[in-house]
């Protein structure tokens, strides 16, 4: 029999693929980044919701004509400028005004992102390099803490009248005193001052175990990283008025650790692939946001030190790699010799 | 407890784990004789071997009609009787052109006065070897390595034989149905084979997915205590060799040496089926059991097919296309060879034959690395796929080595869970032929800068000598 082969192409192997692509991917990364907004919604008002779409869209527009500029197909389809967008918005104190989302998109996708060649080629995280660039330039802004449930107008700006202001567990947590007004509950369920995202750690955690059911992300980074901040806060509490476990909690669940260990730490693009590497790099998140915390001039370090560790990926990837199969450990010590 | 190894992955749907399902209950059917088979003279690894025949010869069933060209090779019988036709390249399932002997079929099917059972019991081992040598066994899992050559080398270094019934390449069911209809084969070839061998281990690993296999098994092992199944985890690639060695005694086959350096030999089920039949009935090899699967075809099938009949004729057994393929592909998804035509015949080791409709390997354009690090935590050689694929581009050949390249098994794991989809074997297939390149320039050129130096110490010897007799 004759057959018609006039459609068959031929290629290298293999010749099947998973279900799974970047698009995939970043949308499972916005479907576990859900509950924390309800929670945000919840306390903050229908403001924060404002800020996250205004932060999507304008990332989603800021791509769309870096991509036109340089006459690069448009890249927006893998949905990864959305998880920026909502990250940016995030990172942002509800109060601040609607702009400023907008302004930090514009910084996290052209600058930190499109700039060095687009996704996968960043060698920072997108969102938090806008932060740090928002609170150089508007620390006033990126400061101003709503208390829960102010009622903020919708899209105006916020007056001082609005704002009920107050401050975070962490500027209490400072002080080397453990809050007195905002338990643990509070804190796991979100009902503190802070940027938009960072509030429920319950939230933020539910989110990680969709990730990890999901096998978007390993649990080397997060583990490794709220690991190491347990250990130390408890190893060197600040205050001898409360246990250490108090301490300790109040630590791990307050500010931006959740958010910075389970949805910025595991970048893909900036943060290393190998399993050793991923654990040192979590270790060493850990290790800078307690030694910011405890003797920087800020509250929080979660940022910074993300920052700080996501320039050393290449570096610690280089120094990690796996022990081939077939290598044994004694006999490549051997050859070193 | 099933026996795995670290890393790897699971094609599939829940639902059809592996696509089996297509083929996996549908018994071997026997393929009517062609008009014609196509005897390529390279179906092995190794030397090709030598036509012994020439045009318009009568040859039989199981008549050798070319001799293998060196140690590391296998001849070739006639697996149909008739007239020698033509020698001459045709074209073979690696997509080259390969001299072949085409014999046309007379349909008696007349068997080679060479074709009667030998006594096992009382052969000498080099008698056994060298029956197994001249049936022209290769492993017929699709590496298609000569048997004899494995054995020979093995013996005194092995003390463990493994069965590898793990087929893990999705599609594929082949072996499945073997060891479903024909078990005793494998087992009677498990034996002998241990027995050539002097080993005490002699393993059937078998993965999960074909439960329904270990009841006759176990019944047909009890009687001997050297013979152990070991179930295996489902998962790709557990049947690659260093990775089933490593699953069912733990050992790693060092970089760059062979199974024997780890203490074991691994052979397909159908590969110590054609022993079995080898010394039961004298039968060189001229089937084999095909495959024929994929979203293209109508109905498809286990075919068993004489060896040299044009892939062509199994389609025409299966319904033909229901739609028109995308992809042809000689092999499993996992690590076949795309075909372009249907005249290559079937060799010893096709396990399969599939036919996709759709854009079964999901190919995109300018794919981006989004540094996920799934191939590493896919990798079975604990390779960084991810850092292999940059410095490849860059032709950072040394980073590249340092990085694995070199030990990459083209299992395909990390290019199957790449959400990126970039085509990270087809790199590294570059890559690694750059890497060999500048290895044997270097050679060359160490070479030569050694002649250079021999003879100028010896210029220089012959100038000094005057001088010292002065």
């Amino acid at each position: 029999m004759a057959y018609d082969l006039s459609k068959v192409v031929v290629t290298s192997s293999p010749h099947i693929k998973a279900d799974d692509d970047t698009r995939s991917l970043m949308l499972d990364v916005l479907i576990a980044l859900v509950p924390a907004l309800a929670v945000a919604v919840y306390t903050f008002g229908a403001r924060a919701l404002i800020h996250v779409v205004i932060a999507m869209v304008a990332s989603l527009v800021f791509e769309t004509i870096y991509n036109k500029i340089v006459h690069h197909p448009n890249t927006v389809g893998d949905l990864s400028c959305l998880v920026t967008g909502v990250l940016i918005a995030f990172n942002i104190p509800v109060a601040a005004p609607l702009w400023l989302s907008a302004f930090g998109a514009l910084f996290g996708i052209i600058v930190v992102k499109m700039l060095f060649g687009g996704i996968g080629k960043n060698f920072m995280n997108p969102a938090l390099g806008a932060r740090a660039f928002m609170m150089a330039s508007w620390a006033g802004f990126m400061t101003t803490w709503t208390a829960p449930h102010a009622n903020l107008p919708l899209f105006g700006n916020v007056t001082v009248t609005d704002a009920i202001s107050t401050a975070t567990p962490l500027a209490t947590l400072k002080t080397g005193a453990v809050p007195a007004d905002t338990g643990l509950l509070e804190m796991l369920l979100g009902q503190t001052g802070g940027v938009i995202g960072e509030t429920s750690a319950l939230a933020l955690l539910a989110g990680g175990v969709y990730l990890l059911w999901r096998k978007v992300i390993t649990i080397n980074i997060p583990a490794a990283y709220i690991l190491t901040v347990a250990v130390i806060t408890f190893l060197f509490p600040l205050s001898g008025d409360v246990s250490r476990v108090q301490w300790m909690l109040s630590q791990v669940l307050s500010g931006g650790l959740m958010l910075g260990a389970i949805f910025m730490a595991t970048d893909y693009v900036t943060s290393p692939v190998t399993p050793k590497g991923q654990i040192i790099f979590g270790v060493g998140c850990g290790l800078l946001t307690v030694f910011i915390r405890y003797f920087g001039g800020l509250p929080e370090g979660v940022s910074y030190s993300i920052l700080i560790m996501n320039t050393l990926v290449w570096a610690i990837d280089k120094k990690t790699h796996p022990r081939k199969f077939g290598y044994q450990l004694d006999k490549a010590k051997k050859e070193a010799q | 407890m099933a026996y795995s190894f670290r890393g790897g992955i699971h094609p599939g749907t829940h639902a059809d784990p592996g696509y089996k399902s297509a083929t996996n209950t549908k018994p071997i059917e026997k393929l009517a004789l062609p008009d014609e088979v196509i005897l390529p003279v390279s179906m092995h690894i190794g030397a090709p071997a030598k036509p012994i025949v020439s045009v318009g010869d009568t040859v039989d069933l199981g008549q050798p009609i070319a001799e293998a060209g060196g140690f590391v090779s296998a001849p070739v019988h006639a697996t149909v009787s008739g007239k020698v036709k033509a020698i001459e390249p045709r074209l073979h399932p690696n997509g080259s052109k390969v001299l072949s002997i085409v014999i046309e079929n007379d349909g008696e099917d007349r068997k080679h006065e060479s074709v009667h059972p030998y006594d096992f019991a009382s052969m000498s081992n080099e008698e056994r070897i060298e029956c197994i040598r001249s049936a022209g066994i290769v492993g017929h899992g699709g590496a298609t390595f000569p048997t004899h050559v494995k054995i020979q080398s093995g013996i005194g270094k092995c003390d463990t034989v493994i069965i590898n019934a793990a087929e893990c390449e999705p599609y594929i069911t082949s072996d499945h149905r073997l060891l479903l209809e024909r078990p005793e084969e494998t087992i009677g070839g498990l034996k002998m084979l241990a027995d050539i061998m002097g080993v005490q281990t002699a393993i059937i690993a078998i993965e999960e997915n074909k439960k329904d296999t270990f009841a006759k098994i176990e019944e047909l092992i009890a009687d001997d205590p050297r013979l152990k199944l070991y179930p295996l985890t489902c998962k790709y690639p557990q049947g690659a060799e260093k990775q089933l060695i490593n699953a069912c005694t733990g050992r790693e086959v060092p970089s760059g040496k062979l199974p024997a350096d780890a203490g074991c030999a691994v052979f397909n089920v159908d590969t110590a089926g054609a022993v079995y039949r080898r010394f039961t009935t004298g039968m060189p090899v001229i089937r084999r059991i095909v495959t024929i699967s994929g979203s293209a075809v109508a109905e498809p099938k286990n075919l068993e097919a004489r060896i040299g009949t044009p892939i062509e004729k199994l389609i025409d057994a299966c319904g033909g296309f229901k739609e028109a393929p995308n992809k042809l592909l000689a092999g499993g998804p996992m690590m076949g060879n795309a075909q372009f035509s249907l005249d290559a015949p079937v060799v010893k080791g096709t396990n399969a034959f599939l036919a996709f409709a759709g854009n079964e390997d999901k190919r995109v354009k300018d794919p981006q690395c989004i540094r996920c690090g799934k191939c590493i935590n896919a990798c079975p050689m604990h390779l960084l796929p991810i850092y292999m694929n940059v410095y490849g581009k860059q032709e950072d050949l040394d980073n590249a080595v340092d990085c694995g390249m070199m030990d990459c098994i083209e299992c395909g794991s990390c290019a199957y869970v790449c959400p990126a989809r970039i085509p990270l074997v087809a790199q590294f297939r570059l890559t690694k032929g750059k890497i060999q390149a500048k290895r044997a320039a270097e050679r060359a050129k160490a070479e030569a800068e050694k002649k250079k130096a021999e003879a100028e110490a010896a210029a220089k010897a012959e100038a000094e000598k005057p001088a010292e007799n002065k």
